[in-house]
């Protein structure tokens, strides 16, 4: 442990001094042939520039992302758009995984070839990876652009793209449009309102249990109202506590689902005609996904690229046009670059400036969910 | 295969006192011969479950993050909603053990008892094969879209004037569970029952009525008692079936009811729990050391069953 420790630490120190040499020339490298060694690159300029970036990303020719679904914030376009682009293949392992798989992977694929390179997790994950010293820091050309309370200070995460906890309906089945939790109660709703997954261990879900908290006097500190708003909905005889999707939509065992609103418009709406999104007024909840770099990434340079285009105008949009709120919108909107359909097409956010909840009001919410979430049914 | 172990294992002794050079590689090569039938087996078993299994429990007793000795996860894992876990779960199991279980082995009688049955039990055989391996999310959707509040069987009697869930009904809890894993348990005890039932010959009942027996006597002097033994090894399989089932209630009730395997999976493939993997690997130990207890007793009573067998 110690040894390998002092390894690290030789290594950090080798890699800085490459880092500095590395500055302007690229030349002067010693641990590979193209010059910059990017696995310890911590932003474009750093590694001798985009272009640098972009010829070195090239020559790797192979991308490693993990845990993206096709149709989850439009990657399977993004994904295709930077093959594209750049001529560099992407393989996509474990598209229907968790975040917890995206750790795992980095741990157990460590130093082989098949190991992610890049990651899209929650963020209690995120500073999970970072705490186990799993993540490389890396700042994007538009870094300053992120909100302050949306990253890593030291660059080891990055907020991506999110949304807001939104209810979804097939009107064709709901007769009164639900318009906020508390109407939810509404005894019209009898069997037909649904959550996406278990909350204790889908993030979607659990948020949802957060966001009824909010609309019933709980906090980012006391998650323990929205555990009490789904008894009552049970009790109410409006709770069906199946794993809501388009199927269960379709065949009318949920027309209502409690989701994100990009993700009922990406899985639901793309498949049931018709079926409407709402912000409810009574709890605006938004959270983003988080970016990452393996700290072990075997395509180092190509990982860098693809942040470097997800946090393009173009990747931005594209998040945008697969209905998920990209963390750079307001920057989009200010410079007038957003997709103007796209953007049209999102439920009207509240205007209210986003907060996220402290890792340790998570912490404090994760165990009162587990812990309570059972006595919902029973 | 016996012409060669028997001279390998006859000269064992008299190649002692010579002490050539060179035997005692021959010794170990030809105790290597004895057992290499094993081999594979012992290798498959190793990494398939005892390597598992004592990884399981050294994580345990380990801190997730620092990997240091800790008693907090088992604390944990033994505590709380996760002994709620660990109760419902074992009472679902018994409860889809057993019911199945009888359920089960009155059909597999019919079918070995019907008369002119070898196509029957053939079909049978062959449907309880597919029925049993049906399972997880689809199994779900299928009961959700037949018996769900939406469901067809629910229209069905709602138009007939009688709306299930009006009268206290719900598949979405544990009753529901059992209901749904029945669909997957009966036909799995159908299937192996039968080979059991095969060996109650028929002469048994025939002799034991031409000296007078009834025909519960019958049972409880000669079916049962042979029976026993198969039964209950039946009924702990079909515990095990239920104990670790996981997608199906998973997929039915989101959490809504506690159960072990659900609870594991929110540590090991979750979105929302970071950090304390080893909880997890606690429950799992759990589950390892319910299934072993389960075992010593099924072989105590196995022994006790079979006692006049031998």
């Amino acid at each position: 442990m110690g040894n390998r420790r002092k390894i690290a630490a030789i290594a950090a120190a080798v890699g800085s001094v490459i880092l500095a040499a590395g500055c302007g020339s690229s030349s002067s490298g010693s641990s590979s042939s193209s010059g910059t060694d990017f696995s310890k690159v911590a932003s474009a300029a750093k590694g001798g520039g985009m272009a640098a970036l972009v010829k070195a990303a090239k020559a790797e020719g192979q991308l490693n992302v993990i845990t993206l679904p096709s149709n989850w914030a439009n990657y399977g376009n993004i994904m295709k758009d930077f093959t594209a682009k750049y001529g560099i293949k992407i393989t996509d392992a474990n598209p229907e995984g968790s975040s917890q798989d995206e750790v795992n992977a980095m741990e157990q694929e460590k130093g082989q070839s098949r190991a992610p390179d890049v990651l899209d997790m929650g963020t209690s994950f995120a500073i999970e990876a970072q705490t186990k010293g799993l993540l490389a820091p890396y700042e994007v050309s538009t870094w300053s652009d992120i909100p302050a309370s949306s990253k890593s200070a030291q660059g080891d995460w990055y907020a991506d793209y999110g949304g807001y906890v939104a209810i979804g309906y097939d009107p064709s089945k709901v007769q009164v449009a639900p318009t906020s939790f508390k109407s939810l109660l509404n005894p019209a709703y009898k069997h037909q309102v649904a959550i996406n997954n278990n909350p204790t261990e889908a993030a979607a879900a659990f948020d949802a249990v957060w966001a009824a908290a909010l609309a019933n006097g709980g906090s980012f500190s006391n998650i323990a109202p929205g555990v009490t708003f789904f008894k009552k909905l049970h009790a109410e005889g409006n709770f069906v506590p199946v794993a809501a999707g388009p199927t269960t939509v379709e065949n009318g065992s949920t027309p209502i689902v409690v989701w994100w609103d990009y993700l009922l418009a990406s899985e639901v709406q793309s498949a049931v005609k018709g079926f409407k999104i709402v912000i409810p007024s009574d709890s605006s909840f938004a959270a983003y996904y988080d970016q990452a770099i393996s700290a072990t990434a075997p395509h180092p340079a190509a990982a860098r690229l693809w942040e470097e285009y997800l946090y393009s105008t173009t990747g931005q949009n594209l998040w945008l046009q697969g209905e998920a709120r990209p963390i750079e919108l307001s920057t989009l909107v200010a410079n007038g670059t957003v997709d103007k359909a796209a953007f049209a097409a999102l439920p009207p956010a509240p205007s209210a400036t986003l907060t996220f909840p402290s890792q340790a009001q998570s912490t404090t919410a994760e165990n009162v969910v587990t812990q309570q979430w059972a006595s919902v049914v029973g | 295969m016996a012409e060669t172990t028997a001279p390998a294992a006859a000269p064992g002794t008299p190649a002692v006192p010579g002490a050539r050079p060179g035997s005692a590689p021959a010794a170990i090569l030809r105790s290597l011969r004895r057992v290499a039938g094993i081999i594979p087996f012992t290798v498959y078993m190793a990494l398939g479950l005892l390597i598992p299994t004592v990884a399981v429990a050294v994580k345990a007793f380990q801190n997730s993050a620092t990997g240091s000795f800790t008693l907090s996860n088992v604390k944990a894992a033994s505590s709380g909603i996760y002994f709620e876990g660990f109760k419902t779960d074992i009472l679902l199991s018994i409860a889809s053990a057993i019911v199945p279980g009888l359920i089960g082995f009155m059909v597999a009688y019919a079918i070995f008892t019907a008369r002119r049955g070898s196509l029957l039990r053939q079909v049978s055989i062959t449907l309880s094969g597919v029925f049993a391996n049906f399972g997880g999310v689809p199994l779900a959707f299928l009961f959700i879209a037949t018996l769900g509040s939406t469901g067809i069987v629910t229209g069905w009697l709602t138009d007939l004037g009688f709306n299930l869930y009006d009268h206290g009904f719900t598949l979405f809890t544990a009753l529901g569970v059992f209901l749904v894993y029945m669909y997957f348990q009966i036909p799995l005890m159908v299937l192996i029952i039968l080979p059991a039932l095969e060996g109650l010959r028929p002469a048994w009942r025939e002799a034991a009525e031409n000296m007078g027996a009834r025909s519960w006597q019958y049972w409880r002097f000669v079916g049962i008692p042979v029976l026993l033994p198969s039964f209950l090894g039946c009924v702990l399989l079909l515990f095990g079936a239920s104990f670790s089932a996981y997608a199906t209630a998973e997929a039915m009730t989101n959490g809504t009811i506690a159960l072990t395997p659900i609870q594991i999976g929110t540590f090991l493939n979750g979105n929302v729990i970071a950090g304390q993997e080893n909880v997890g690997n606690a429950l799992a130990l759990g589950m390892v050391v319910i299934i072993g207890v389960i075992m010593i007793a099924y072989t105590l009573l196995q022994r006790r069953a079979a006692r006049w067998l031998r």
